[in-house]
This record gives structure tokens, sequence and C-alpha cells, in this order.
């Protein structure tokens, strides 16, 4: 009897894993319906399912989409990947900004890119604002793509010992409920501040945009500030705001907050996209955490499941986050370019993304 | 898009589903879609005002020749080709956008 013959894949950890083409389909199923069932949204069509099998069992080093099917890359973290460290993924080379700019411009042809600080929170990156203000605008002389201004509301920092108010995960395990919600909204009421401050300062030199990145990695109170820091800029500039997002659902560390009349904790990628556009941001980047237990056939279609709900319902862009260990792309420190290749493509022609 | 190494991360979305920036027409695009544009009407305004096919946009091999001719700013780096705010002025124009550093220039310098 002959062996079945098996595909080389990998898991959510980029590990090497073989799987028969049986197997690959039915983790696309599963994944979809994983999604599904999370964020009730519907399944993937079969057609959509043929399309993922195609692309998993293809012994192709890279995947990519049909030609005229591209999109636009939004880049959050700055150029830190190429000066930073391995904090950023970064490979330290000895370039400034400008330059690292300069070279995603023209050396990697990115669509935009983005000017932001090593540390990128708002917290330490307010200190260095006029540092900040001058790399964007000596960059704005000599680029012709769009440059944002990126940075973390990140509202971790400003409980203490980082910052000054009470940390809600001290407060939380005693049960002091009350203090810790009390913390939160104190909290936020100084992250907005700072964050609609920064974003300011980036008017009079001429940025084209503001990245809110890694939202709501503090949970709802975190949310709440960025997209109130969102509404201010945009009802009171002319500057576009791209929001995006931290993990795939909103953390309910408060659990009472509300903006618009919607509580934010527990809300899915799809039902952040309705709050996001109601603050006014021009793009939206929704995030789908990887499983690294789980193959990343399984991964990709449960993040594009996701991404199509968010897509088939916005009026703004949506530029999923497709980093290390979310949208479907495994969670190790040097990415793998075949998952890579293959989750990106998938995005676009599954999910709809209008960028990444 | 997210993080990850640069040849892992950034090189392999780039391959894979980018425009190509100025290679092509990707920082266009991306103009518009910070006018809330999603990326089919995004691309169907950039090309109406470039007057090449909605194919043609991610086409390097088109886009080199087009760009050149508009001045809008290569890829490569080619003596007397308009360059960083020059290009951008002309974008705006071309794509009828305001762009902040190119109203900031004609604010410092009087230019209309």
């Amino acid at each position: 009897m002959p062996a079945v013959s098996t595909i080389i894949t990998r898991m959510g950890d980029a590990a090497t894993v073989e799987m028969t083409r049986d197997e690959l389909h039915r983790d696309i199923v599963e994944g979809s319906e994983a999604a599904a069932a999370k964020g009730k949204v519907p399944v993937l069509e079969e057609r959509e399912v043929e399309y993922l099998l195609e692309m998993f069992s293809s012994p192709s080093r890279i995947w990519g989409v049909e030609r005229g099917h591209e999109a636009i890359l939004t880049k959050d973290g700055s150029t830190n990947t190429i000066y930073s460290s391995r904090l950023s993924s970064g490979v330290c080379a000895p370039l400034g900004r400008e330059a690292a700019v300069r070279l995603y411009e023209t050396a990697f042809a990115f669509d935009t890119m983005e000017v932001g600080h090593t540390d990128y929170s708002v917290k330490p990156a307010k200190f260095l604002a006029s540092l900040e203000a001058m790399h964007m605008e000596l960059l704005q002389h000599i680029t012709i793509l769009p440059l944002f201004y990126g940075f973390m509301p990140n509202l971790g920092l400003y409980y203490r010992p980082d910052g000054p108010f009470p940390n809600p995960s001290d407060l939380l395990p005693k049960g002091r409920i009350a203090e810790a919600r009390a913390a939160q909204e104190e909290a936020l009421v100084s992250c907005r501040e700072d964050v609609v401050w920064l974003s300011k300062q980036m008017i009079d030199v001429a940025a084209d945009g503001i990245n809110y990145d890694t939202v709501a990695s503090t949970g709802d109170a975190d949310f709440l500030a960025t997209l109130q820091a969102c509404e201010e800029i945009t009802s009171t500039t002319e500057l576009p705001v791209e929001i995006g997002m931290a993990a795939e659902m909103v953390l309910g560390f408060h659990g009472e907050l509300e903006y618009d009349g919607v509580r934010l904790a527990g809300l899915w990628p799809h039902q952040q996209l309705k709050l996001v556009e109601k603050a006014g941001a021009s793009i939206f980047g929704p995030v789908v955490n990887t499983n690294t237990r789980k193959s990343c056939a399984w991964n990709v279609a449960r993040a594009v499941t996701f991404v199509k709900a968010v897509t088939a319902e916005a009026t703004i862009p949506i530029h999923p986050n497709v980093g290390l260990g979310v949208g479907g792309v495994p969670m190790f420190e040097v990415a793998p370019a075949d998952m890579v290749s293959r989750a990106s493509a998938a995005m676009i022609e599954i999910g709809k993304a209008d960028g990444l | 898009m997210g993080t990850g190494d640069p040849s892992g991360m950034g090189m392999a979305h780039a391959l894979a589903s980018s425009m190509g920036g100025i290679k092509t027409t990707g920082d266009l695009v991306a103009r518009m879609q910070l006018k809330k544009m999603r990326l089919p009407e995004a691309k169907r305004y950039v090309a109406g005002k470039l007057g090449v096919s909605e194919r043609d946009l991610s086409d390097s091999t088109v886009m080199r020749t087009v760009r050149e001719d508009l001045d809008i700013g290569v890829v490569t780096a080619v003596p007397g080709i308009a360059k960083g705010l020059e290009a951008k002025a002309r974008i705006a124009e071309l794509l009828d956008i305001r762009i902040n550093c190119v109203e900031r220039l004609k604010q410092k310098t009087g230019l209309r």
C-alpha cells in the first residue's frame, strides 16, 4: 500500500511539521470555525478554504497575491527593525533614522514609513518631542512616500512603579476592585492628554499621519484613552490617524468603560472597527493572535475569518497586523518567509484587506 | 504591518503583497487611503489621475517610465528628476490633494 504523501509546513511557533492534505484541510476548516465561534462571524466559504488548502499544500517557498491585487503596507514600530536591538527584532545596523527611512523608501520600496522613538511608547517619547519633530521635519524635505509619526499609548507605563497611579495589577488580586477602576480612570486621562499633545507636535512639522499602535495593550482603559484622543485629533485637526490593536479581544481590566455607549471589554475586531470609525480614524489595524500549539494553516484560517468580518463592514481601509505572533504569522524571533508570505497573501486574497 | 526581522518580515510582505512604494504607485494609493478611501476606490482614483490601468499601478516596468514622464520621483537615483518636496508638490497637483509639507512650503516661501 503506498504511503500517504505529506506536506511540509509549520506550527504557530514556526517549527516544521509534516501534515497530510486531509489534515491540512481539517485544520483550515477548524481554524475558521474557531474564529466564527469566538467572534460570532461567518465561517470561510468552500472556495476560500480551497484557496488556503492549495496555498499550504504548495511546496513553493514563497507565496504571493495575484498580480493586480497588491495592497498598501503601513509599518508600525518605525525603522526600529533596522537600527534597534532584538527588543524590536532589530539588527542594530549602523544607521540613523533618516538613513533607515530612506532605505525603506528606496531599497525596500515600502508604500509608507514611520518616524518613531526607539522605545515607541508615548510616555518616554513626549520628553523628546522636539527631537522627534526635527526628524519628521527633515525627512519631509527629502522623502516622497507618506510619513506617519508612530507610538503606543501604552497605559501600563502610567502605573507604579513606572508612573504615578496605583497599579491595578496589584489591587485586583486583593479584591480592591473600586480602587483598581479609579486608578485606571485617572491614568487614562493622563495618557489621553499625552497622546493628544504628542500628536499635535507633529502638525507643524507636516506629518502625513499619526499611527497609534499596540492599542488596548493595557485593556479597555487603554482603548478608551486612544479612541478619545483620536476623536479629538481628527475633529480638531486635519491629521489622519491609524489605529492598530494589540490583541484580538479588548481585555476588561476595568470592565465597565464605554465609548459611544458601547462597553469596551470583550470587543472582537469587527466590533472594535465600529468605534474606531466613530472616533474618526482613517485606517484600522485589527489583530488576531497566533496559537503556537496549532498549525499555521489553522492560524491563518482563523485570522482571515476574523479579518473578513471586519473588511465586510468597513468604510475605512483595513490594515491587519501580520507581525510576529499575529495574523497567522508564527511566534518566533526570526520570521520564516514561507509562512509570512502565505499569511500576507491570504489576508489580502481572502481577508480582503486594503493593506497590512 | 507588525514587527519582525527586516528580511523575514518586512521584505517578505513587500514581495508577497505590497504595491511597491515609489517603485510603482504605492505612495500615491497610500495617500488616498489617508483620505479614508478603501483599496479599490483609491486605486481607481489614482489610475484615473495618471491615465493608466489599475493593473499598471503595481507594474514597475510601466510605472518607472510614467513616474519619470510625470516627474514625480523615481526609486533609482537619477540626477535631475524631482526629489522629496519637489516631487510631492507635483503629486499634490496631480492627485488634486493637499499634502501637509507642500502646504507648509507654500506658507514659508509665499509660493502659490
